[in-house]
């Protein structure tokens, strides 16, 4: 406890401190400005009616185009997505068209040569029905799914979950 | 730590005699508010340059967000205030700091008059410190614009039918400023650049003539 402090050190931590605290007071704001949109929750939480009656909904995927509102800062638009609606094993999915692989979009049976897949062109990627994707091909993991809803005997199509 | 970070930098880049020379100098006591309360007065060149440094700063950081377009300026800076957090304060920050700069750097003005500073050999001190002033309130002039709200656009009106009433030069001048015949979509792209690249750049030269020489030829003499 005896550790003597000098007059020149207690004047630098004093000087060194306040010009800490006032340089902080100044560039918080400003960092917590700059890095609002890395904090902020994702929005959509939103189920849209996409007009397709659940008994059109059936064992071979069908693309089904629907309009989402999109608020991007100031700026707000609809954003039209497409997903491959289908019923597998009695369970509604829909499946977003984005190949895993780089992007690319897939779509069901689009070449002759592999029947009953999703197929992207780019690389010839390729996913079972459910969207699994066949090992070999490029993608390394299964298509994306949006949340889906029933109501009144219509699909109500939700946010886009990850894998 | 922080020692041992300084002495590696230091010993390749020898950087102790660049920042002795910029720190290490005589206050006379005439200067000095520890010894004489009155010689706060002394200090707004330095709160001016702090209020500078601000606006430079919130001014970066607001360009994260604004753009600079007569359709989307105003929803954009809307955005930021509004939305984006903290923004009300960095914008406020930019808006309060503009008028604190222009009143520090007033009052700076005044001190320099009336201790008769600007006298020989320090008049060319002086100029330069004029032309800081005129391009300080350039940069509020070009500023005032850039929220595109209707004080923005009739307050830019204004100034430039003032500049178009200068003799001869006018209109040329009013033309210029506007980047067409009507202040709209090119008066904001010009007045962004001007306010964000070319007041600030000529603002960064002459802030640094006005210190180089106010170290060479040293504070003035008391009264």
């Amino acid at each position: 406890m005896s550790k003597k402090i000098s007059r020149r050190q207690f004047l630098t931590y004093t000087l060194g401190s306040t010009a800490g605290f006032l340089g902080a007071g100044m560039l918080f704001p400003m960092v917590r400005f700059a890095v609002d949109p890395a904090l902020k929750k994702g929005g959509g939480g939103n189920f849209i009616d996409v007009n397709l009656p659940l008994s059109e909904v059936t064992d071979k995927p069908k693309s089904v185009q629907f309009k989402v509102h999109k608020k991007d800062g100031w700026y707000s638009f609809d954003e039209v997505l497409t997903a491959w609606v289908l019923r597998d094993k009695g369970k509604i999915l829909a499946l977003s068209p984005v190949c895993k692989h780089l992007g690319c979009t897939v779509s069901w049976e689009s070449n002759p040569q592999f029947p009953n897949t999703f197929f992207c062109p780019c690389h010839f990627g390729r996913y079972t029905k459910d969207g699994t994707n066949v090992p070999g091909t490029p993608p390394a993991k299964p298509l994306d799914h949006y949340e889906t809803k029933e109501a009144n005997g219509k699909l109500l199509i939700g946010p886009l979950m990850k894998t | 730590m922080l020692r041992a970070i300084y002495d590696w930098v230091d010993e390749r880049l020898d950087i102790t005699p660049l920042w002795r020379d910029v720190a290490d100098h005589e206050v006379p006591e005439h200067v000095n508010p520890a010894h004489h309360f009155s010689a706060f007065i002394y200090c707004f060149g330095g709160l001016t340059f702090f209020v500078v440094v601000i606006q430079i700063l919130s001014g970066m950081f607001l360009a994260m967000y604004y753009v600079p377009d007569i359709i989307n300026a105003h929803a954009s800076v809307k955005f930021l205030q509004n939305e984006v957090a903290m923004g009300a304060i960095v914008r406020g920050m930019h808006h309060w700091g503009a008028s604190v700069a222009i009143v520090m750097l007033f009052l700076h003005t005044l001190r320099v008059f009336f201790t008769g500073s600007y006298k020989h050999p320090r008049e060319f001190n002086w100029v330069v410190g004029m032309l800081i002033f005129f391009v300080m309130l350039g940069l509020g002039f070009t500023g005032y614009l850039l929220p595109w709200d209707n004080k923005a656009y009739f307050a830019t009106k204004v100034g430039v039918e003032i500049a178009a009433s200068v003799p001869y030069l006018g209109p040329y001048i009013a033309t210029f400023l506007q980047g067409g015949d009507i202040v709209g979509a090119q008066t904001i792209a010009r007045f962004f650049a001007l306010h964000v690249f070319f007041f600030p750049a000529a603002l960064l030269a002459l802030l640094g003539a006005h210190f180089i020489l106010i170290r060479r030829q040293g504070i003035s003499g008391p009264l």
